[in-house]
């Protein structure tokens, strides 16, 4: 705490507006290869930086020694020269919602009982299918974030988090088939359930391969798919740096249906011991619950302190510091559930894909709102029925054309990897290519 | 300091400990339209201790390098919870070498000032492109200093100066946005990035082009890949198959990775190497203090090489190759590829697509990604074949295959290799990892491209 306030007030005397962001964080890893226990990690980090505002610009630095406050001081001072014009005003002391995210319990998982998780996930899944080789690890983490800047804002919080994660391979010549799943929590888990019966699903699914189809066909995506595919596209374009740079296709569509009226999609950083969330982000401005998409209109785009300023918006409290300067990002996206199960979606489906690992999905034109890959782990489904996994096929579409008129919303939701929670999303017609 | 690593590594029941000590520094600068949105400084050290204990491993990783010789014993401890087998990992004998910076042009040594005045120039050639929304350029670079000691005497010590940049031109009408980018990259020289006006301007001439152009209707074509395809391609699709972690633990897949195989025409030659001097994937010593090789993976197309950790290596009774490597002190180190590579035939360009009556000329990269048997990667700039001629611009295509069948059906290899230094490898979590990937051009019947 002392070297934070001796920064602070150093480079206060020597700019307009400064901030300092100080976290520590502990992290321990039991990983598991080829079916067994194969290392025990433990990672302790810390991470200062400090952002000043001199002569109107932007000076930023950053480091993990912290034996040397002048040095971190100067090269902040030395880039302000050259910085972007700050458009905002540090906040001052506020209040913050109540957003529980630390558990002591996690930081008391003796290392063997992680042991035992991981082993039992391999053991399940193994005992459903003898010739599968599973990866799993099991992890438990805690950081600690203190914010101080020159308005008198301050914050500080605590978050622990702990995860367990398994992935099966079966290989039979030159076929490979990859399935797994995984789940995290502020809170310890100890029900690997959720995760093996998931996991064994897949590999049941998956039992026989399908004769390829192609066309333009019906596709659903299950949680774990609508992850992989959909979201990325999708939330690139809410994106604060986007707007205010004119390469997002929402600018100027605040209030227009951009999408099917069924979808609903929100940011949400303030709901109970889920790993994405926090009382404030990473600039101090409190979390809050931010409509993204109300009935396919379009609500809000994601804003930090700068980007807000350069919009003439306010920040919806997205900043992140991924080792630089805040940017926004979404904290926790909900995907509000629809009336369907996906069941009868399924029923009603002549023949079409369920997907669930779109692979390279991310890779093309993401800011235009497309999505394009292997299916990596995917069924076929054939008068109502999953047949089989598909192979050797690539599905491509346009969140903008995709997530229009017939598209069905599940009815029931699902966390994926903590930070996200959706139900399966059906969309009438998508291309679909597959090698003869 | 080396009296205290040396010190601290004796002593303890282990079968192998190492010390991983590390000291950087970096500057970045970003550009968000024409604006500089993000310029900084930073400075970073840590360490990390491994410890092998009857087959299992323990590590610790700190920014603090206090109280080492504890870290020692608590990685031990953790290693000693792992492990209930024989260890086994590949002879080495003990390594002692102070490494020389290698630096062509110091970008350390360039001003924050002269690298701004640079990037605004690349600014001004791409605002000036009529239609262009927008851009974005990222340049970063960095030292590090990494330090080595095992418990088998070894003490090394090497450096290293890297510098990247993307730069990236967008053009958008209504909803519709296209990009086109450059990545670049070198291990100690600034020369790099200087002076490419001219392919800026390509590029962001291509994004708006990219605007008026069709997509590709998805089939299956006969493609033809340019040399940083290709070499994502063989990175994708062959390299991480080569990595022997995915194999050594699992009795199928050393079935299917048999050297001896037969994985493509005679005229394929695939090559990985840390040992090959020049490119961002070169080194002397990789993270376990073991020197850097050349390794053919393919040769004549049949399996006959790949790439090894000290444990992969010993558990296939092979020789370690050099290729484990950690992308910080805060990882494991890992089977990594290096400077992987196509190497060169003797067809020309024109010969290769002269008899191509209708396919896809791919150029460039947004990515790839691959599970082993499939693979996808993204072409950032494409052009249909028609009668052996290239014809109309295309939208962005994602290719994808399955890696054993397309190796088969690569049909012609180029005369012209090159290597693409602007890319960086993901595993494991470690990522962007220094690697250099190439290729000359090459022809590959019946590849699947995603399209509309």
């Amino acid at each position: 705490m002392k070297i934070i306030e001796s920064l602070l007030n150093k480079a206060k005397k020597v700019s307009e507006q400064a901030e300092v962001f100080w976290v520590t964080s502990q992290n321990t890893d039991a990983s598991f290869e080829a079916n067994r226990l194969k290392s025990v990690e433990t990672r302790q980090g810390r991470y200062l930086s400090l952002r000043i505002v001199k002569d109107g610009r932007i000076g930023y630095s950053s480091t993990n020694k912290i034996d040397n406050v002048d040095e971190i001081l100067n090269m902040a001072l030395d880039v302000a020269k050259f910085g972007a014009k700050a458009e905002f005003e540090l906040p001052s002391l506020q209040n913050y919602p109540k957003v529980e995210v630390y558990d002591d319990n996690v930081n008391h998982v003796p290392i063997k009982q992680m042991v035992d998780l991981g082993n039992t996930m391999i053991a399940t899944v193994r005992d459903h299918n003898a010739e599968v080789i599973c990866e799993a690890g099991v992890t438990k983490n805690a950081i600690s974030v203190t914010l101080l800047n020159s308005n008198g804002g301050q914050a500080s919080y605590e978050k622990t988090s702990f995860s367990l994660g398994v992935e099966g391979l079966l290989t039979r010549g030159t076929d490979m088939l990859f399935v797994g799943e995984h789940e995290s929590s502020c809170r310890p888990l100890s029900d690997v359930s959720k995760i093996t019966t998931a996991t064994i699903r897949q590999l049941e699914r998956a039992k026989e391969t399908a004769p390829p189809i192609q066309g333009q066909l019906p596709v659903v995506f299950t949680p774990k798919g609508v992850a992989i595919a959909l979201i990325s596209p999708l939330v690139i374009a809410y994106n604060g740096k986007n707007i205010v740079q004119g390469s997002s296709p929402l600018v100027n569509k605040l209030g227009q249906q951009m999408y099917t009226e069924e979808i609903s999609v929100y940011d949400d950083a303030t709901i109970n011991y889920r790993p994405g969330c926090r009382i404030c982000d990473d600039e101090g401005i409190a979390s809050r619950k931010t409509p993204l998409i109300e009935n396919g209109r379009v609500s809000n785009f994601l804003y930090d302190l700068q980007t807000a300023g350069m919009a003439k918006a306010q920040s919806t409290g997205n900043a992140n510091r991924g080792g630089g300067l805040p940017s926004p990002s979404s904290s926790t996206l909900i995907v509000a559930e629809g009336s369907t199960s996906v069941e009868d979606i399924i029923a009603d489906m002549k023949q079409g894909l369920v997907i669930e690992i779109l692979m390279g999905a991310g890779q093309g034109n993401t800011i235009g709102g497309e999505f394009g890959g292997n299916v990596l782990l995917g069924y076929k489904v054939e008068n109502g029925t999953i047949v089989g996994r598909v192979k050797d096929t690539m599905v491509s579409g346009n969140i903008y054309s995709a997530l229009k008129e017939g598209v069905v919303i599940g009815d029931r939701s699902a966390w994926v990897g903590g930070m996200l929670k959706t139900p399966s999303i059906y969309c009438p017609l998508l291309s679909v290519t597959t090698q003869s | 300091m080396r009296e205290q690593i040396v010190d601290a590594l004796k002593g303890h029941n282990a079968d192998y400990i190492e010390i991983r000590l590390e000291d950087g520094k970096s500057s970045r600068l970003q550009y968000r339209g024409q604006e500089l949105e993000d310029i900084g400084q930073s400075t970073g050290s840590g360490g990390n201790v491994r410890a092998l204990v009857n087959g299992g491993w323990g590590f610790i990783s700190f920014n603090d390098p206090g109280e080492l010789r504890a870290k020692v014993e608590l990685a031990v401890k953790q290693a000693r919870l792992v492990g209930n087998e024989k260890s086994l990992i590949a002879q080495s004998d003990p390594i002692v070498d102070i490494v020389p910076l290698e630096l062509i042009k110091d970008p350390l040594s360039i001003s924050l000032n002269d690298k701004k005045r640079l990037l605004d120039e690349y600014i001004d050639v791409i605002w000036s492109t009529p239609s262009i929304q927008t851009s974005t350029i990222s340049y970063s670079d960095g030292y590090k200093k990494v330090v080595f000691a095992n418990s088998e005497g070894s003490y090394i010590e090497q450096s290293r100066v890297d510098v990247t940049a993307r730069i990236t031109a967008m053009a958008r009408d209504g909803s519709d946005v296209q990009q086109s980018g450059i990545s670049i990259g070198s291990k100690g020289d600034f020369g790099v990035v200087e002076d490419i006006h001219q392919q800026i301007k390509g590029c962001a001439e291509r994004a708006v082009q990219m605007l008026a152009a069709p997509k590709v209707k998805g089939s299956q074509y006969t493609v033809v890949l340019d040399p940083i395809l290709a070499g994502v391609f063989t990175h994708e699709a062959f390299g991480h198959l080569s990595e022997s972690d995915f194999v050594y633990e699992n009795d199928r897949m050393r079935e299917i990775m048999v050297l001896g195989r037969k994985f493509g025409k005679p005229l394929l030659n695939i090559v990985d190497g840390g040992a090959v001097p020049g490119y961002r994937g070169s080194y002397k010593y990789d993270d376990e203090g073991i020197p850097s090789t050349k390794t053919y993976l393919i040769k004549e197309g049949v399996l006959v090489g790949r790439l090894h950790s000290r444990e992969t290596a010993a558990k296939m009774g092979e020789r370690p190759t050099g290729n484990a490597r950690a992308i910080s002190y805060s990882h494991q180190p890992i089977v990594r590829m290096s400077n992987t590579y196509i190497e060169p035939g003797a067809t020309t360009f024109e010969e290769m697509i002269s008899d191509i009556k209708e396919g896809v000329y791919a150029k460039n990269w947004y990515g790839g990604m691959t599970s082993m048997e499939m693979f996808t990667f993204s072409a950032g700039e494409a052009y249909m074949i028609r009668n052996g001629k290239i014809a109309e611009l295309l939208r962005p295509v994602v290719l994808s295959g399955n890696v054993f069948t397309t190796l088969e059906n690569i049909d012609a290899i180029g005369n012209d290799l090159d290597m693409n230094q602007g890319g960086g490898c993901g595993k494991g979590g470690q990522s962007p990892l220094a690697v250099s990937n190439g290729s000359p051009h090459i022809k590959i019947s019946d590849c699947l491209v995603g399209g509309s």
